[in-house]
């Protein structure tokens, strides 16, 4: 059987009874927590640490070379539980140096009116492409702009390093004339 | 139409000279669903016989989103984020009893380590969520201060949460066979240093709160509920507890490692408010007790299920660099986790009381069917037996004291 604590009350005592201590009490805690330090965060003159790994409005990186890092493959679009994220994928031209790299969205659409930032999209991404990053707070006068677009997304997003480099290793090995397909 | 007839004070002395009834006609009243003290969108019909209720209905459904029928369209680790959404109070544990409902229906065991990061998210959910309740309960009952203390205690805690899920609130941290990411360095020491400094802090709240006879007055023998009453309306949780019934599904049907660890299950005397605010305070402190256990014996390994290749996605390097997990992927995240036919019960002790999962398996990804069994929504059906017979101010003591969350009610 469950190991139980049973709460037993004592009643109260003749001072209890007199409400008096009680008041003593609250006005001893009131007076130790007024010098105690302030935890309040005057937001938004300061700004909340934002720890690593943060969730915050999804964005799209680009490679230190400056290459879309995104081949549109949709897993991103298709994992989203309330489908904030609309890809139209579209070619790359032959001769860019990123010809190697299959695809690349024509449009990238995240509804930021829907997005949840549950972060899956991160998580299933195979190209490491798409981020959580820390903007953690977003406004706009109208619905569309609260759409963010391709472009937009690439803004927020900047560069970020490589964790795994696979096209590059992809690309020599290609040139070595060891291309696996 | 009602015909309207004037009536004068000499009427009033004549008919009490003559010894009629002095009922008179009953008010109706509404609380809710948008009222500070039915935290959320409960509301409340309610017959007033002057001060006094003499029938109340409560009526839920306001913040129903179909959460059952939306799960039956997405695969099993698409609704991960749907659970947060349930006891938004406490989402990591409402994720972890998800979890571990559809690891139930797959059969896999998950590593030590993973059972010990859900226990630890299970107990501070269950610490974030009485600091709350506690501190609100207050608030209802006229004591503002409490809550102040209380919330920025659970400040602290969240911003343990928001380090370790990246989300201060909707959490998302399980997947089915693990959980999304390992603790951060250093996060245990943290969780440690909040231990330390939170039980000073609630015997601050003790000491405003608990033999406060102001306090005690609009509390003790309110809305009692007896044992045979609270079992007979399915009540779980704390509300049960404090009417004296052991029930505590971490004790009786261990799940995640409970067994492993040392904790008493608090119980009430009476059933009343009284007691149902002793057992949260309780409880607190038992938690914080867990937590010490579980950072004093934290296993290493790993924090998801390696053998379940089908059902944890691979780990993001091998994506990136080999075909094979690359395909695994794939086709976890667009068919789903790979499950076997069934059917499936699994109940978690939440900070709320029971939290049902009931899952009904074709195979495939995706649940047939989904039933989720909110704790507080059976809690909250004992209001129209339990209010009659109670003054209208008691309402607002005994709504607090049953601490329930409309978003699990109405999923």
């Amino acid at each position: 059987m469950a190991k139980t604590k049973v709460l037993e009350r004592k009643p109260l005592s003749l001072a209890e009874r007199t409400y008096l201590p009680q008041i003593v009490t609250g006005l001893k805690t009131t007076l130790v927590n007024m010098l105690r330090p302030s935890v309040t965060l005057q937001y938004p003159e300061e700004r909340p640490v934002i720890p690593e790994n943060y969730r915050g409005v999804p964005t799209l990186v680009k490679d230190p070379n400056g290459r879309e890092k995104c081949v549109s493959c949709q897993l991103c679009e298709f994992v989203c539980p309330p489908k904030a994220i609309r890809i139209t994928p579209g070619e790359i031209a032959d001769d860019a140096d990123t010809a190697h790299v299959e695809k690349a969205p024509k449009e990238f659409d995240i509804n930021m009116l829907r997005c949840i930032y549950c972060g899956l999209c991160e998580e299933v991404c195979p190209e490491e492409a798409i981020f959580l990053q820390d903007v953690f707070s977003v406004s706009g006068y109208s619905r569309e702009e609260m759409i963010n677009n391709k472009q937009k997304l690439y803004e927020l997003g900047g560069t970020l390093p490589d964790r795994h480099r696979k096209w590059d290793k992809k690309k020599a090995a290609e040139l070595q004339g060891a291309a696996h397909h | 139409m009602s015909q309207i007839k004037e009536i004068t004070i000499g009427d009033v002395a004549k008919r009490s000279a003559d010894g009629e009834e002095f009922s008179g006609e009953t008010m109706a009243l509404n609380i809710g669903p948008s009222h500070p003290t039915t935290h959320g969108v409960l509301r409340l019909m309610m017959e007033l016989d002057g001060d006094v209720i003499k029938s109340a209905r409560p009526v839920v459904g306001y913040l129903h989103r179909g959460d059952e029928k939306i799960a039956e369209n997405m695969t099993y680790n698409q609704f991960v984020p749907y659970t947060d959404r349930l006891d938004y109070l406490a989402p990591l544990a409402n994720n972890v009893a998800y979890a571990i409902a559809v690891e139930k229906l797959a059969q896999l065991e998950v590593p030590e380590r993973c059972q010990a990061i859900r226990v630890l998210c299970c107990e501070l959910a269950r610490i974030s969520s009485h600091l709350l309740g506690v501190g609100v309960y207050g608030m209802d009952a006229g004591a503002w201060t409490v809550f102040m203390y209380t919330f920025t205690q659970r400040e602290k805690l969240y911003t343990l949460f928001e380090e370790l899920t990246g989300a201060r609130f909707t959490t998302s941290y399980t997947r089915i066979g693990g959980v999304a990411r390992d603790i951060p360095d250093g996060w245990l020491g943290r969780v440690s240093d909040f231990c330390d400094q939170v039980l000073p802090v609630l015997d601050e709240v003790d000491k405003l709160l608990t033999r406060n006879r102001i306090f005690m007055d609009r509390t003790e023998g309110v809305g009692t509920i007896s044992k045979e009453k609270a079992l007979a309306y399915g009540m779980t949780g704390p509300n049960l507890r404090a009417s004296g019934v052991d029930l505590d599904l971490r004790k009786d049907r261990p799940y995640s490692g409970y067994e492993r660890y040392d904790f008493d299950v608090p119980i009430g005397t009476r059933g009343d408010c009284y007691d149902r605010y002793l057992i949260r305070g309780e409880e607190i402190r038992q938690s914080v007790r867990i937590v010490r256990q579980v950072i004093d014996q934290f296993p290493d390994g790993a924090y998801y299920a390696e053998d379940a290749k089908k059902i944890f996605a691979p780990q993001k390097a091998k994506i990136l660099t080999s075909m094979e997990e690359l395909i695994q992927n794939f086709m976890i995240v667009t068919e789903g986790p790979r499950m076997p036919e069934g059917e499936v019960y699994f109940e978690a002790e939440n900070p709320k009381g029971a939290l049902g999962f009931f899952i009904v398996s074709k195979g495939g990804g995706v649940p047939y069917r989904l039933k989720i069994r909110g704790p507080s929504f059976c809690n909250l059906s004992i209001l129209d037996d339990l209010l009659p017979g109670h003054y209208l101010t008691d309402v607002t003591v005994i709504l607090g004291s049953l601490d329930f969350v409309m978003g699990e009610c109405d999923r």
